[in-house]
Order: structure tokens, then C-alpha cells, then sequence
């Protein structure tokens, strides 16, 4: 990608085309100092990151070598990896209100993100209405809550229940198409939940959304306090890490990743295409759901604003940003996006610019995500 | 009544068709599901916006309302049509060889970004149209059309014929269709297809320009968000008449109109937005390669 410069002259008139054109197209939106502040800043940028991009490169291509020897320096036996949870089981006593807060939050969408891996990353079925599952779950939750009084761990397995059944509903017909379409298609679907609850005021209340969700129990004591709902969500968490990570291990997971590799080979081989993807989307579905109910239930107040379009698309992004079928790198994406916001708070205007840069520059530079390794495969 | 909202969804279907053509055409050529193509008919809508109001800063409104209305049109067009080319450029070229969805996810990472450079240059309020034509109108069986409503038609209709003559009768139109059929093979008989490619996204991107200009005269405002909804609706057009056909897409984007227009006036209005979801789907299941489009076989 990065081009090393021929010479300074071609380096200098690139950068200087590169920067023009962006200032004329940059020129009716914003007038004419704008312009040239943004041509002055562009071109010394694009020049900076000529030299600067080859450098890197060379310098990335010494630290491979390295990289590899610490890669293979790490024990086979990945239990190390549990070492992690120590800081994440200190968060409570260490920090402030605010941050368990965003812990939370960033719990519930590991949850989230991991489940729309399992589609996404290890069935190559791309989702754009993901977030659609998420507000069955949480509604579900809210509705069970709130009109028939059940309590945290009775309403749960039924709005879980209800996500996976709606998740496999629809994607029997849906699953009929691939690649864009089946995109496009839980894209719509996506958008006709969110509107649907949006206009139907005598079940959902509209989008004045439902309060009054009350807070879960465990063993008689109710679990108000910020902090043990902290450990409460990283149960969960953990719960799902395990059991998505057995799963993929498992004949079904290997058999999604098969598919994804190639659905015509991996049908002569005997799997039943259809219905590993159907048990892709409905296992995929049913952490969407536990994700919505942690949701509904922090919140104690859920609306249709909650699940929009961005949100899957945020979703999404933190399952390719980390990358698509590694846990780890999910976990880690999500943990990223966020996080990110919360440091942006100053340049907020800013976030979703940098958000949309970011996905293009992702996709032309690192497709595979932060940590993916050879996982994206040509055919996907 | 009937014939009124007849009238209503012809002009909204032909601005969905002109948009659906630039999702057909580079359909038809990359296999894209090019998603910021909304957001090129929302820059249209704004970039409309500001060049008249520079030009009626100039006195040159005042002077003549029609010389300032094809002035608009033609720069709007123009500075349209370089940012679609810019996109391409950018977020596309570079994935030519990637894996099917990573376009599709880079569109969508365009799509956030040009909305909210929109917004952040632009402010996030609604922005006026300055009303030039007013309401003026003539009446035909005692339904009422504005002007306004008919120029919209009268220019998607002569629009989408020279697009027709283009790609039939010209070079370039010819080497489109070429691209089309078989990118590689087009290549090996000396089209370059990068710069078709180019070709492609400029004629669609001029074409959603136009439309933009034409709904914010129409509606008198815009906004920042409307390229998404549209560029849906328009996409649903596209795939209605079916994808990659060019006649396709002018009919998808007529009946995707009217169907609208009258499920609003007939059947809920709050659910407007639902209808053009739920046909996508069901054309999606039910007929995937479209009402008038051919079977298409799977390249394995």
C-alpha cells in the first residue's frame, strides 16, 4: 500500500494534486479559508506520511522476526490467559462509579459482539440488523418485567428463549440468500423491529420506551449496587466466552467454519448447509437476547433509540475491528470502541467522522482486524 | 383523491428511479452493494442548497431565476460527480481483489463518514431551500400539479432516455456494458476497465446530484440523514426492477413511488418506511433476480 517515493519533485506534485483536489471538493462546504487551511494541512500530512509510511514499513518489517520469536515463546497451554481476569475482577475496587459503568457497558457488548462472531466470523453470514436480536432480548425482558412482574432470573431464559426463536423465524427464509443480500435483508429486518416498536404504542409504549425494568436478585438480596451488577455481567461474559469457545472447538463449529471456507466443498463433505447456518443464527441470536436483557436491566429503562442502524453497525465493527472469528481479538475490539468514545468525550462532533475513516482504512489495510490471523479467507 | 396520490408517487418514484440507477450501474459492473450512494444524493440535496445561495449572493437569482437554476444544476452535478469519483477512488480501487464484503463494510464506513462531514460542516439543523417556483400549478381532472411536480418528471423521464441512448448507442456505453458481462474478458479486448469503472460511479453520482436537487426543491428541506433512508428506498428499487438492468431500475424505482404514496394515503402513514423494507424482502425471497431482471446463474 505505501508507495516509496520515486523522487522529491513526484512526491511534492502528488501530495500537491492529492491536497488540491480534496480543498476544491472540501470548498462549497465550508468557504474559502477553510479550503486552504485544509490544503495546507493536507499536503504537509501526505507528505509526512510518504517519507514517514516507508520508514514505518521498513522498521515493521525488522520487528516481524521478533514478533514471531515472542509468538512462539508463549506456552502452548493458553490457561495463562486467565491471568486477564484479575485486573477485570479488581475494576470494582479500584475505580470509580463512572468506570464500572463503562465496564458494564463494555461487558454487555463483548456479549453482543461475541454472539454476532459466531455469525459473522466463524459462518461468514454477514449481519447488518444484529441489533434487531438485541432489542427482542431486552423488550422481552422489559415487557416480561414490567406487565407479568417476573423477576430477573424468570423473565431471562424466556426472553432468551423468545430472541433465539425470532433469530431462527427469520432467518428460515433469509438464509435462502447469500453474501450482500442476506445483508441487505437483516438490514431490513433490523429497521422494520426498530420501527415496529417504535409505532406500537399499546405493547411498547412507543418511544417514550418502558421504565420501571426492576433491578435482578440473587439468593434473596436485591443487586442494586453498581458493582455487583459489575460481577454479575462479567459472569456472563465469562460464561459466554467458554461456551462460544467449546462450541467453535466442537463438530459444529468447525463444520460453520467449513462453510465459511467454501459452502460447495463443505456440503460434499457431507454438511448440511441450511441447518448449521440456522443453528449458527439461533445460537448467534441467543447471547443478542442475554445481551439485551443485561441490558434492559442496567438501564431499568430501555427505548427504540437504543437500536439503531449505527448500533449494529458499531457491533460490527467491533467484531472486525479485533477480528472476525477470534475471541480474544472481539473481546479486545469491544473493549476498544468502548472505551474510545468515552476518551473522545472532548472532540465528540469528531467521533463518528473518525469512526467512518476508521472502517475504510481497516478494510484497505488490515482487513483481517488487529488479531486476526489467516482467518479471512478469499471466498468469505 | 386516487389520481392525486397518483400524481405524488410518480414524482417520488422518479427521483427513486434516478437514484436507482447509480446503485444498478455499479451493481451491474462490481458487484457492489454501493451503500454511500445516498449520501451522494444528500450532498446533491445540500451542495444544491449553497451553490444557489452563493449564486443569489452574486445577484445572479435576481437577474434570472432559470440561468441561476441550471447554473446550480450544472455545478451541483459537477462537485457530485467528483465526489463519487473520490469514493471510488479511495474506498473501492483498493479493495478490487479483496474479499466480496470488505467493500461492502468500507461503504459503509463512507456512508458515516460523509454524513457526519455533512453535519459538522453544515450544522445538524435542517437546512431551507429557498422556494423560486412556488406553488404554482395547473389542474387536470381537478387534481392539482404543481410545476414543480411536473418538471421533476418531465426531467427523470428525459434523463433516464439519454442514459438509455448512452449506454446503448455510445463507445463508452458499449464498453460498460462490456464490463458488465465480464470484467476480465473486457480487459483482455483493451477496455480499461478501471477507468469505466470511474465512468460509472461519475454518470451515477451526477444522476443522484440530480435527484438530490430536485427532492430538496420538492420539500423545501434537508437534512443530514436523508441520504439513508433514500439511498434504501432506492437500493429496494433497484433490486424490485431487478438489479443490474438499467430499464429495471427506471420501472422498480416508479412502482417502489406509487406503492408508497398510496400505502401511505391507504394504509398507515406511520408505517411508511416499513413498506419499501418489507418489499425488499419479500422480492428478495420470493424473485431475487428482480421483476424484469434474468435468472442469473451461480459462478462457482
Amino acid at each position: 500500500m505505501i508507495t516509496i517515493p520515486e523522487s522529491f519533485s513526484r512526491t511534492l506534485l502528488r501530495s500537491g494534486i492529492i491536497s488540491l483536489w480534496s480543498a476544491l471538493l472540501f470548498l462549497p462546504f465550508k468557504g474559502l479559508r477553510a479550503s486552504a487551511l485544509l490544503f495546507g494541512l493536507l499536503f504537509l500530512s501526505v507528505l509526512l506520511l510518504t517519507f514517514a509510511g516507508s520508514w514505518v514499513s521498513s522498521q515493521l518489517a525488522k520487528t516481524a522476526a521478533v514478533r514471531e520469536r515472542v509468538r512462539r515463546s508463549l506456552p502452548e497451554d493458553r490457561r495463562y490467559l486467565l491471568l486477564f481476569l484479575l485486573p477485570a475482577l479488581a475494576i470494582p475496587f479500584a475505580a470509580q462509579n463512572y468506570l464500572i459503568d463503562v465496564a458494564v457497558l463494555a461487558g454487555i457488548y463483548i456479549i453482543l459482539a461475541l454472539g454476532l462472531n459466531v455469525v459473522v466470523g466463524y459462518t461468514g453470514l454477514l449481519n447488518l440488523g444484529f441489533v434487531a436480536y438485541y432489542a427482542i432480548g431486552a423488550y422481552s425482558f422489559a415487557l416480561l418485567n414490567t406487565k407479568l412482574s417476573l423477576g430477573f432470573w424468570s423473565a431471562m431464559p424466556f426472553a432468551v428463549i423468545i430472541t433465539t426463536l425470532a433469530g431462527f423465524l427469520f432467518a428460515v427464509p433469509a438464509l435462502r440468500l447469500k453474501g450482500d443480500y442476506l445483508a441487505l435483508v437483516t438490514l431490513g429486518f433490523g429497521e422494520i423491529v426498530r420501527i415496529t416498536l417504535n409505532n406500537w404504542d399499546s405493547f411498547t409504549n412507543g418511544p417514550n420506551g418502558i421504565g420501571g425494568i426492576t433491578a435482578p436478585t440473587l439468593a434473596g438480596m436485591s443487586i442494586e449496587t453498581l458493582s455487583a451488577y459489575y460481577y454479575l455481567v462479567l459472569f456472563f461474559v465469562l460464561v459466554s466466552i467458554v461456551v462460544i469457545g467449546r462450541v467453535q472447538r466442537s463438530s459444529i463449529g468447525r463444520a460453520w467454519i467449513a462453510l465459511r471456507e467454501d459452502e460447495i466443498a463443505a456440503s460434499a463433505m457431507g454438511i448440511p448447509s441450511t441447518l448449521y447456518k440456522l443453528y449458527s443464527v439461533s445460537f448467534g441470536a441467543f447471547w443478542a437476547g442475554i445481551a439485551g436483557c443485561l441490558f434492559a436491566a442496567k438501564m431499568r429503562f430501555i427505548s427504540p433509540e437504543s437500536f439503531t442502524f449505527m448500533e449494529s453497525v458499531l457491533v460490527l465493527c467491533m467484531v472486525i475491528l479485533g477480528g472476525l472469528g477470534s475471541i480474544g481479538g472481539v473481546i479486545v475490539g469491544a473493549v476498544i470502541l468502548v472505551i474510545l468514545p468515552e476518551i473522545l468525550r472532548e472532540v465528540q462532533m469528531y467521533r463518528m467522522l473518525a469512526l467512518g475513516a476508521g472502517i475504510v482504512l481497516l478494510m484497505i489495510f488490515r482487513p483481517q482486524g488487529l488479531f486476526g490471523g489467516k482467518v479471512v479467507s478469499s471466498r468469505y | 383523491m386516487l389520481l392525486q396520490q397518483l400524481i405524488n408517487g410518480l414524482t417520488l418514484g422518479s427521483v427513486y428511479a434516478l437514484i436507482a440507477l447509480g446503485y444498478t450501474m455499479v451493481y451491474g459492473i462490481l458487484e457492489l452493494i454501493n451503500f454511500a450512494h445516498g449520501e451522494i444524493y444528500m450532498l446533491g440535496a445540500y451542495l444544491g442548497i449553497i451553490i444557489l445561495g452563493f449564486l443569489t449572493a452574486a445577484g445572479l437569482t435576481a437577474y434570472s431565476v432559470p440561468l441561476a437554476l441550471a447554473l446550480t444544476l450544472l455545478l451541483t452535478v459537477i462537485f457530485s460527480a467528483s465526489y463519487g469519483f473520490t469514493v471510488e477512488k479511495i474506498a473501492y480501487r483498493p479493495l478490487r481483489s479483496a474479499p466480496k464484503l470488505s467493500p461492502l463494510i468500507s461503504a459503509i464506513g463512507v456512508s458515516i463518514f460523509l454524513q457526519n462531514y455533512v453535519m459538522i460542516t453544515q450544522g445538524a439543523t435542517d437546512k431551507v431551500f429557498p422556494s423560486l417556483v412556488g406553488n404554482a400549478g395547473f389542474s387536470v381532472l381537478s387534481t392539482r400539479i404543481t410545476f414543480l411536480q411536473a418538471s421533476i418528471i418531465v426531467v427523470s423521464g428525459i434523463i433516464m432516455a439519454l442514459l438509455h441512448a448512452f449506454i446503448r448507442k455510445t463507445r463508452t456505453g458499449k464498453a460498460m456494458r462490456a464490463v458488465a458481462q465480464d470484467r476480465s474478458m473486457a480487459s483482455l479486448v483493451g477496455i480499461n476497465t478501471d477507468t469505466i469503472i470511474s465512468v460509472t460511479f461519475i454518470i451515477g453520482s451526477g444522476l443522484a446530484a440530480v435527484a438530490g436537487l430536485m427532492v430538496s426543491m420538492y420539500y423545501g428541506l434537508v437534512n443530514y440523514f436523508i441520504g439513508y433512508s433514500a439511498g434504501i428506498k432506492a437500493f429496494t428499487a433497484a433490486v424490485l426492477g431487478g438489479i443490474g438492468n438499467i430499464p429495471g431500475a427506471m420501472f422498480g424505482g416508479i412502482l417502489l413511488g406509487l406503492i408508497e404514496s398510496l400505502g401511505s394515503a391507504y394504509i398507515s402513514s406511520e408505517y411508511k418506511d416499513v413498506y419499501a423494507f418489507i418489499i425488499l424482502i419479500v422480492i428478495l425471497l420470493v424473485r431475487p433476480s428482480g421483476l424484469l431482471g434474468r435468472d442469473a446463474e451461480e459462478k462457482i
